[in-house]
């Protein structure tokens, strides 16, 4: 008893057959064989299954695969075409972000969707209400307060922060980092 | 939907003595959260919802969740640590000017590795192969063949990355079992089974909790003369397991008069296991606040009194120390986090609603190396192919065994090809106890200098030789272990208790640090969970039915990013040529060994408030 549903992954046209139940995390690994979110808890708890969903960082696990029919779904592989890396995996390498790595697709689609979201002036809790609008910029308080959602049991926040600052300082105000 | 396996149909086990791996057995249910059935079908969804389906009848029989010190059932554990006992501890307390007699308590702390524990089994004939997540493939396969009735060359595992584990990879748990008796059921298929987040507080192992009462007495001038240490941890009737909080009391100070006692109360509950530096991690909690009360009560700096009580030979064993720097590693944390501008005065410092706190806490771990790792070198192609049946949890053995075999060729790391996680490659200790690289890199240099003899300089293509990681002779001679300091600041908002941890300083003295960059982050990465222990960490038992009712990420609270400020870590630059070859000591425990009792001695300094049960909660600091 399947559903038809269309989806861009990472640039590749997909059409699949989904159980009504399936994830879009379970369609991205158990479908199609694209290993790079991971599964940390399957209830929207740990953020290691985040995905960009038409530039939109989202939990994959959340989001059932029929309700997104025609959506463009862009893994941590697809934001390194070919494995050309992007300058947040560059900057998570050189800052060693990650110690087993389980959570690090998640963490680098979720540094993609953050930074577009304060490039776009978008504030978070620790914003100062007098800012005059236009990209926040992203102090320690705010990549901490915005990477949040991804749970790193391996501890490496220290040096997650550092490798969002590099990584944004390399591109400012353009939230393309994660391009 | 393809099968339902329970007790009734599930392969009969040649031994069922592990309570906790012996499952599908009979009727008997240990615990709540036991595995009692399975449902195998071709899909995930499908079997979720099958499982959901089947219907299980229960008698109620009289169970005990509850853990309490003075249970009437608390009794020694089996094979567990003397006790000791020394003098006269009861004369001495009495005589003593100073005495402070305290009682502090760790809670239920669960690993929760970001990846969960998953297996692909496949039986082919009487072969079984398991794909799986494991720090140590020839341990699980020694511990899982005999169970199974087969002879470990009949069970394959295979392991090459591994998401995480602080310790409960360590040993195979019932969800290994699970997968291959499923698959059993339906030979030659390859059967899956991935633990869910929930299922993991229940199957995977966790820290038990422990009650730890100590009783010190000493002179005026801090020196100790009577140190009484009483814990009590949590365990299974199912299996046992002691979290032996008293191991680093036996060596970290002197004191003549001493007894210490390691208890444990079996409950009706899951089956316990080890936590990142199972023992110490506990232990320093209980032992580091106490010492920061006693530095309070003689009046005398924290690192003073340490010093003031810094033994000549281990207390444990009376042997000497090997490279015991300690003292060091808090008086140049000390310069290093700027301690002495403190005014040790408690609730001196407010800023902006904020009271303001600094606290210290000693660290350590057993620096020991396991016999029995062996390594293969083979030249194939150029390239010199290293095999070790090692594990990388995210502590760097892809990149640091690399470079031990590199350097001990004496060629470029990219002419090693490294091979680790599978039993198929020789024998390998676990990654378990700070004891890997040691272990494995021992086993890789011997190999390599085997390999030079045998063949030279110029070997030719084929050429092969194998070495093997021996005893250390120098363990029974030498009380070896690694110690560290650890500097805490707080900030505990004054009307709503909430407590944050502005930044942190780890000083550490572990040996030659083989690959300074993945050292850091082990680091940095213990002292991020001891964030969690001290201020996150707690499973709720639900004395009723023994789960843990906050048994997911969303209500078992871990750091996330906004928890962690500031943390630098650094170690002292030395070698210890009595660990081994490689000089170094492990280093993936003693990052969180401490931190919490650092933190929490901050807290009491920035508020006045000692609390002695983890974690702390704003509540703790609120007026009563
Ligand atoms: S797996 Fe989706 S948030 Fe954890
Ligand atoms: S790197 Fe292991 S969980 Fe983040």
């Amino acid at each position: 008893m399947g559903h038809p549903v269309h989806l861009v992954i990472d640039g590749q046209q997909h059409d699949l057959i989904v159980d009504a139940r399936t994830t879009l995390l379970d369609a991205l690994r158990d479908h199609l064989g694209n290993m790079s979110p991971k599964k940390g808890c399957d209830h929207g708890q740990c953020g290691a299954c985040t995905v960009l969903v038409d530039g939109r960082r989202l939990n994959s696990c959340l989001l059932l695969a029929v309700s997104l029919d025609g959506a463009e779904v862009l893994t941590s592989e697809g934001l390194a075409p070919d494995g050309e890396l992007s300058d947040l995996h560059q900057a998570f390498l050189e800052q060693d972000a990650f110690q087993c790595g389980y959570c690090t697709p998640g963490q680098i689609c979720s540094a993609a969707g953050m930074l577009r979201e304060a490039a776009d002036g978008r504030p978070s809790v620790v914003t100062e209400d007098t800012d005059p609008g236009g990209p926040v910029e992203l102090t320690e308080d705010e990549i901490r307060e915005r990477m949040s959602g991804n749970l790193c049991r391996c501890g490496a926040y220290v040096n997650i922060v550092a490798a969002v600052q590099q990584a944004a300082a390399a591109q400012p105000g353009t939230g393309e980092a994660g391009r | 939907m393809a099968l339902v396996l329970t007790h009734e149909d599930a392969l009969r086990l040649a031994d069922t003595e592990d309570g906790e791996l012996a499952i599908l057995q009979d009727e008997g249910i240990g615990f709540r959260g036991q595995y009692l059935g399975a449902v195998l079908a071709e899909t995930p969804e499908t079997a979720r919802h099958g499982a959901d389906l089947v219907e299980i009848t229960t008698d109620v029989a009289p169970h005990d969740a509850h853990f309490r010190h003075d249970h009437p059932q608390v009794r020694e554990a089996e094979g567990g640590a003397d006790d000791v006992e020394t003098g006269d501890v009861e004369a001495a307390l009495a005589a003593a000017e100073i005495v402070v007699d305290q009682r502090y308590s760790t809670p239920l702390e669960h690993n929760n590795p970001m990846e969960p524990h998953t297996t692909i089994a496949r039986w082919d004939g009487e072969e079984l192969t398991l794909w799986t997540s494991t720090q140590g493939v020839h341990p699980a396969r020694q511990a899982l063949a005999p169970i199974l009735g087969i002879e470990p060359e009949q069970l394959r595992i295979i392991s090459p990355h591994v998401g995480g584990g602080f310790g409960s990879k360590g040993v195979p748990h019932a969800d290994m079992m699970l997968t291959a008796l499923a698959a059993r059921a339906v030979p030659g298929r390859t059967v899956k089974y991935a633990v869910s987040r929930q299922h993991m507080f229940a199957i995977t192992g966790y820290r038990p909790a422990t009650s730890q009462h100590f009783r010190i007495g000493a002179g005026p001038d801090g020196t100790i003369t009577a140190f009484v240490l009483e814990a009590v941890s949590s365990s299974s009737h199912t299996k046992e397991f002691p979290e032996e909080a008293i191991k680093p009391s036996r060596q970290m100070y002197a004191g003549e008069h001493r007894r210490i006692t390691q208890r444990l109360l079996p409950l009706d509950i899951a089956v316990p296991s080890w936590m990142r530096a199972p023992g110490e991690a506990s232990g320093m909690v209980g032992l580091e606040m106490v010492m920061d009360e006693l530095a309070e009560a003689c009046g005398l700096d924290p690192i003073e009194l340490r010093a003031r009580n810094e033994p000549v030979l281990d207390p444990d064993t009376g042997l000497p120390f090997n490279q015991r720097r300690l003292l060091d590693c808090l008086r140049e944390g000390a310069e290093r986090f700027g301690w002495a501008e403190r005014d040790p005065r408690p609730r001196a410092r407010r800023e902006g609603g904020w009271l303001i706190g600094t606290g210290v806490a000693s660290a350590t771990y057993p620096a020991s190396r396991q016999p029995g790792s062996q390594a293969r070198i083979r030249l194939t192609a150029g390239s010199y192919e290293v095999g070790i049946g090692a594990a990388d949890l995210g502590t760097g053995t892809w990149t640091a065994l690399t470079q031990v075999a590199a350097d001990a060729l004496e060629v470029d790391p990219e002419q090693i090809t490294l091979q680790i996680g599978d039993t198929s490659l020789p024998n390998a200790t676990v990654a378990g106890g700070s004891t890997g690289l040691a272990s494995w890199g021992t086993a890789v240099m011997a190999a390599a200098q085997t390999f030079r003899r045998e063949h030279g300089r110029a070997p030719s293509d084929g050429a092969e030789s194998t070495g093997e990681a021996e005893e250390n002779p120098a363990e029974e001679e030498l009380a070896m272990h690694s110690y560290g300091a650890h500097f805490a600041q707080v900030s505990v908002q004054e009307t709503t208790g909430e407590i944050r941890v502005d930044r942190m300083l780890g000083m550490f003295s572990a040996g030659r640090i083989i690959n300074p960059r993945t050292a850091r982050s082990q680091f940095l990465g213990g002292m991020t969970m001891g964030v969690g222990m001290a201020l996150h960490e707690k499973g709720e038992l639900d004395p009723r039915f023994g789960h843990v009712v906050n048994h997911d990420l969303a209500e078992y609270h871990v750091p996330v990013n906004a928890d962690i400020r500031s943390l630098e870590v650094h170690w002292l630059d030395e070698e210890d040529p009595q660990a081994g070859p490689l000089g170094a000591r492990g280093i993936g425990e003693i990052g969180i060994v401490g931190a919490a009792a650092a933190i929490a001695n901050a807290a009491h300094h920035a508020t006045g408030v000692r609390v002695r049960d983890l974690p702390l909660f704003g509540s703790d600091f609120l007026p009563r």
